[in-house]
């Protein structure tokens, strides 16, 4: 069988992460490429039920990153996020999702190297977890049949 | 409770309040929610210790506020949501009248909802000692038995949002379960919709839940799921201090301090 590759989604910020990949890329800095991104306004955006739905259609890992405290574009999204992380970090934790799946960070739009280092790490963290097969599993259960007799 | 009952009287009678919301002898030996509006029908208000639902569930809904100015049987649990409702502009003095009953069943009118917020804060939201209890073993479990505590107790629930109608705080004239486009959470009873709808509850509910249980009570399958809130409750304890609802508090997930403390954030 082959290797697993893990499935990262990136919930990023246009501002400061998006941006901070971008150099990444132009800095020509290699990193694993099983992150798939996605763009958002702003990390206040980053609804909790977005990161449920990428587990839901087979996400193994999460990355969430924004701008760093006092640097959102908005002055205050990501101050406003960090409380919704602590709070939602803490009940998933509760309800016994993986929280090791799901990794919050800061990453400027100067921090290529960090970038790819916050990738490398992850990938190869869920590589060793292994594929979400927990959540999988109860995901594509099929749905109880109701007998009304 | 003759005192309650000779005062919801006077108040229809002198029309200083159109409805009183309190409690009346219900089927099987349960009391339920009564709205009164003639003098005398105030007879049958009852209140003892069967007496459980948070009845400012019924201050937000429209049909009970529309009749006019509302007075409310309230006990402490009820007092809290009242403050935590008047604090996202739900009620105001000129819209409700507390009777507050206080822990030791006494009765006591109050002017304006200020006076309701100083009563509430002489007593702190303990969680009982069984759920503090129920709340420590899941803590102590590993990650993937708390994932098979919470998948068994929820994969019964159906969905049928009595939850949701209890709860005083979910007054939303369209609730994000009502939507279809996008369907955030699936409308079959299966695992995963039942978790994310719960996880979602508790989320929404973050701050704001006073602890009452009416969630659990009205539950027809019993499942804990106050225990999500209580827990979100003692986090809310630690990671910003202390939570006692307030009028003038903005809620508390939508503010924030530039010196929030978390130890997760790379």
């Amino acid at each position: 069988m082959a290797e697993f590759e893990p499935k990262i989604v990136a919930f990023v910020c246009n501002w400061c992460t998006y941006a901070g990949a971008d150099l990444t890329g132009t800095s020509r800095i290699k990193y694993a490429s099983n992150v798939r991104i996605l763009r958002f306004p702003c990390t206040g955006r980053i609804d909790y039920m977005l990161l449920l739905k990428a587990f839901d259609e087979g996400a193994d890992g999460i990355i969430v990153s924004g701008c760093h405290p006092n640097d959102c574009h908005y002055t205050s999204g990501n101050f406003h996020a960090r409380r919704r992380w602590i709070m939602f970090r803490s009940l998933c934790d509760f309800t016994g999702i993986d929280t090791r799946r799901i990794k919050f960070s800061w990453v400027s739009a100067a921090e290529g190297a960090k970038w790819a280092d916050i990738v490398n790490t992850t990938v190869a963290s869920i590589r060793e977890l292994g594929p979400y097969t927990e959540y999988k599993i109860v995901a594509n259960n099929p749905v109880k049949e109701v007998s009304h007799g | 409770m003759d005192d309650l009952r000779k005062r919801a009287k006077e108040l229809l009678e002198t029309s200083a309040v159109k409805v009183v919301i309190g409690y009346e002898q219900g089927t099987a030996n349960k009391t339920r929610a009564l709205f009164v509006e003639k003098a005398e029908d105030a007879d049958c208000l009852i209140f003892d210790s069967r007496c459980v639902q948070n009845l400012a569930t019924y201050v937000t809904k429209r049909e009970v506020k529309d009749k006019g100015k509302m007075a409310i049987t309230a006990t402490l649990p009820v007092m809290r949501s009242i403050i935590q409702l008047a604090s996202e502009f739900q009620v105001n003095d000129n819209n409700l009248l507390v009777l507050g009953i206080t822990p030791e069943s006494k009765l006591v009118e109050f002017k304006n909802l200020s006076e309701v917020e100083t009563f509430v804060h002489q007593y702190q939201i303990e969680i009982d000692a069984k759920n503090k209890e129920m709340l420590d073993k899941i803590a102590k479990m590993t990650q993937a038995e708390r994932w098979k505590f919470w998948i068994d107790e929820l994969s019964p629930c159906f969905k049928c949002y009595a939850c949701r109608a209890a709860c005083p705080m979910c007054y939303c004239h369209r609730c994000t379960v009502d939507f279809n486009q996008p369907q955030w959470i699936p409308v079959p009873s299966h695992e995963l919709g039942n978790l994310e709808w719960h996880i979602m509850r508790a989320i929404h509910l973050t701050g704001r839940c006073i602890d009452c249980d009416a969630c659990y009570n009205a539950c027809p399958l019993a499942i804990p799921i106050n225990l999500l809130t209580k827990r979100m409750l003692e986090d809310v304890k630690i990671n910003f201090g202390s939570y006692q609802p307030s009028i003038k508090a903005d809620h508390l997930m939508s503010t924030y301090k530039p010196d929030d403390k978390e130890n997760f954030i790379q």
